[in-house]
């Protein structure tokens, strides 16, 4: 009984109240994944003082500014590489990259594939809600063929990204897909990334109500949960190609697809120098303690 | 002129947010609380509330929004499937027992 | 306080001015640098990424210039001094990132080896055309400070000032270098590490839960927690208020952007650094920085042997600009000439800011190589002349 109570305290603890109501439309699943994301850092007892958040630009990006942790909402797209920085000079902090889809992948895809390959210990959300929400409901890299966007007023005729795809190709060490319905399920899954060490990777299909709901009479927000829901199959350990989510007509591939094991940044880096260099090797372990 | 500053309206205690009580000849098995000022109205919670306890109020809230108030207290077990759905930190569900 | 013996090579050293500047960079404490291979500064990147697993730090070399600018500043944030190192092309990926340096007030440093431009210009020669985008590339209103040496001892001790401000100020610092500065070997006086004074972050004092990202002191300057002391700071590049929120109102806009400007603007006095040369009595006065200095040096000296009143004033620090001192030279010479590695960047300034009082003249240079000492003569036999006007200069 105490332990529910306390949920909602810690909740309200974790984020900046004072800044609620937040800037998402009505039913947006952005809040949903900040939800599942803050009651998957309470059931995971990380240390919030030790958790550093990093946002590009974006409805997703502002994130980053209702959280009650070291959050920083940098440019536009560059949220992988910021923490990149942020991870390798501190490597006690656990840091976590979230952004939408045009930020992560159209102007930060070059900072995610590389992320990636160097396996940079860090966990990185991507919620992507198939357009560019700030902007006004424009064609991202992931809008379903035959949708439409304010920039492809007759429905977008490109190959959209299958970003579990990308990920796995890319080095993650875990790769997972949920849509805003699962959201016990993904706030498992991030529990269980946040205790990965290596380069995590979530991507969450997220309802835009406002602008590609509305633009494309696909319904309500409502409407949009009940879609995840119908059209959703769960397939854990799933070939990623087989995660393709083309045109609307598609099934949903979700699950947890990726999990294994490969030496982070840093292990690589010091394992390799301490056998070149042997005992000319000053081992990098973080910044000097400042008084607070 | 003196300056509106919307930053400092204070959203932490607004209207609502205590654990709702009802008085019934039963005992509870569960409650919610819902801070009716965060409510945009999207309805995820009533209607993925697994036994459908919750239903829109009647009234609006500051922003023009109907807010869920509950419907059959007696049914809710606190399961706080609402508050894990919830996008805008309205709604929160407890066990009582 | 002083500086870390890990990280100082105390000698002397025949060395060229990239590879110096990496030394200076790491006696400044600096032990992140984020790269991207550019010629003609990539020595300075290769020097560290041998130099830093012996003296404990990290070097990476990302995928672009852009994602080199911000990895810094993730590294700065995490409690790290930090730096980049690029050239012209490069410097332009980078300018998204000096804005926000700006904006989130990131102690960092920018090393420019500058080349010929625009575009790829001439990456193996030298050219001093940046200037103006070092002060006016990212877009809205915002200061930075930037330096510029003439020597590779040089590269060293302006690496070591160009920490100390940004530490002092909380602004990212230009070292504006160019190739041939890059690339010319020197004598190089590495002191012991106690010789060498650095100024430490400004950290914050007040207890964890009271700390305020960007609250400022009386100098206008906030202090700085890292991420990770429980400090819950919020790093905005929105415009924001102290607490680091965003708020999109032109008063939050005036508060912070004044503050910004103001907090170099108000210590420029204490920024300014310049060298003078018989400028006591000079009727031409020179007006030189970096590499072009020591050419304008001996034009000087040319002058001089002419019987011409002339005296050099070379800029360490360039921006900003020592509005005052021209001012005040403006009233008592009746020349100057501006000798650059460019068709008129720095002469604009020295223009602005004689208000028309003496006589304004370029020696510039497309950039390629440096000037002859003769060229900058003639321009300066040109000053004295009865026939040229006020405020005209000719390429």
């Amino acid at each position: 009984m105490t332990q529910t109570l306390e949920l909602k305290d810690k909740m309200e603890g974790l984020l900046r109240t004072n800044r609620l109501p937040h800037v998402w439309c009505s039913g947006c699943g952005i809040g949903i994944v900040l939800n599942s994301f803050l009651r998957a850092l309470i059931a995971s007892e990380t240390d919030e003082n030790k958790v550093a958040v990093s946002c590009g630009i974006g409805c997703t990006a502002r994130i980053s500014g209702y959280m009650n942790i070291d959050g920083f909402h940098m440019t536009h797209g560059r949220a992988l590489a910021f923490a990149t920085g942020l991870k390798l000079a501190n490597p006690a902090l656990k840091t976590v990259a979230i952004g939408g889809d045009g930020d992560m992948i159209a102007i930060g895809g070059n900072h995610f594939i590389h992320a990636a390959r160097r396996n940079i210990d860090m966990l990185v959300i991507c919620v992507n809600n198939f357009n560019y929400g700030m902007t006004g409901g424009q064609a991202a890299p992931t809008t379903t063929k035959e949708s439409c966007g304010t920039t492809a007023p007759y429905g977008s005729f490109e190959n959209p990204f299958n970003l579990p795809f990308i990920a796995d190709a890319c080095g993650a060490v875990y790769v997972a897909r949920w849509t805003a319905f699962h959201v016990r399920q993904l706030q498992l899954s991030i529990q269980e990334a946040l205790k990965k060490k290596g380069f995590s990777f979530i991507e969450i299909f997220s309802q835009c109500t406002e602008l590609f709901l509305r633009k494309n009479k696909y319904g309500a927000g409502l409407d949009e949960m009940k879609f995840f829901k119908q059209n959703s199959v769960i397939k854990n350990g799933a070939d990623t190609r087989e995660a393709e989510f083309n045109s609307r007509n598609d099934k949903i591939v979700v699950g947890k697809f990726v999990d294994r094991e490969r030496p982070d940044f840093k292990e690589s880096m010091d394992g390799y120098f301490g056998k070149v260099l042997k005992d000319k090797f000053i081992r990098y372990e973080g910044p000097l303690q400042t008084k607070i | 002129m003196k300056e509106k500053n919307l930053e400092d309206q204070n959203f932490s205690s607004p209207r609502g947010g205590e654990w709702i009580e009802t008085q019934t000849q039963q005992k509870l098995k569960g409650t919610v609380a819902i801070i009716r000022e965060r409510c945009k109205g999207c309805g995820y919670c009533i209607e993925f509330c697994p036994l459908k306890c919750l239903e829109f109020s009647k009234e609006f809230n500051g922003k023009g929004y109907h807010y869920p108030h509950i419907k059959f207290p007696e049914k809710c077990t606190g399961c706080d499937l609402c508050g894990m759905y919830c996008p805008d930190f309205a709604i929160f569900g407890k066990k009582l027992l | 306080m002083k500086a870390d013996t890990k990280g100082v090579l105390t000698g002397l050293h025949f060395m060229d001015g990239d590879h110096s500047c990496c030394e200076g960079l790491l006696a400044a404490g600096c032990r992140f640098i984020g790269g991207y291979p550019i010629t003609p500064s990539t020595e300075v990147v290769e020097r560290f990424a041998e130099r830093i697993p012996k003296v404990g730090g990290v070097f990476i070399q990302m995928e672009d210039e852009i994602a080199s600018s911000i990895v810094i500043q993730g590294a700065v944030w995490a409690g790290l001094k930090a730096a980049t190192v690029t050239s012209g092309p490069g410097f332009s990926l980078m300018m998204e990132h000096i804005g926000l340096a700006a904006m989130t007030e990131t102690p960092c440093v920018f090393v420019n080896v500058q080349r010929g431009g625009p575009s790829t210009g001439l990456p193996t020669l030298p050219a001093q055309s940046d200037m103006m985008q070092a002060k006016w590339g990212s877009h809205g209103d915002y200061e930075i400070i930037a330096v510029s040496p003439n020597s590779p001892q040089e590269c060293f001790d302006f690496a070591i000032l160009a920490f100390n401000y940004a530490e002092q100020y909380r602004v990212p610092v230009m070292l504006m270098m160019d190739e041939c500065v890059g690339h010319m070997y020197e004598r190089v006086k590495i002191p012991s590490a106690d010789e060498i004074e650095l100024v430490e972050r400004r950290w914050a004092t007040c207890a964890a839960g009271e700390y305020l990202t960007y609250k400022p002191d009386a100098d206008l300057v906030p202090r700085m927690a890292k991420a990770g002391d429980g400090c819950r700071i919020l790093v905005e590049s929105l415009t924001h208020d102290e607490r680091g929120y965003p708020v999109i109102t032109p008063q939050a806009q005036k508060k912070l952007v004044s503050r910004l400007v103001n907090k170099i603007k108000n210590n420029a006095h204490k920024i300014y650094k310049y060298e003078e040369y018989k400028i006591e009595d000079a009727e031409v006065i020179v007006v030189s920085y970096g590499i072009t200095s020591r050419v304008a040096f001996k034009a000087v000296e040319l002058a001089r042997q002419k019987g011409i009143k002339a005296g050099l004033l070379r800029l360490i620090v360039v921006w900003p600009f020592p509005e005052k001192k021209i001012e005040e030279l403006a009233a008592k010479t009746k020349a100057f000439v501006t000798a650059e590695m460019n068709l008129g960047q720095i002469v604009l300034e020295v223009e602005r800011c004689a208000h028309g009082k003496a006589k304004t003249l370029l020696a510039g240079h497309a950039g390629g190589t440096v000037h002859r000492p003769e060229e900058i003569l003639e321009v300066i036999e040109k000053a004295i002349s009865p026939n040229s006007s006020v405020g005209i200069w000719e390429l």
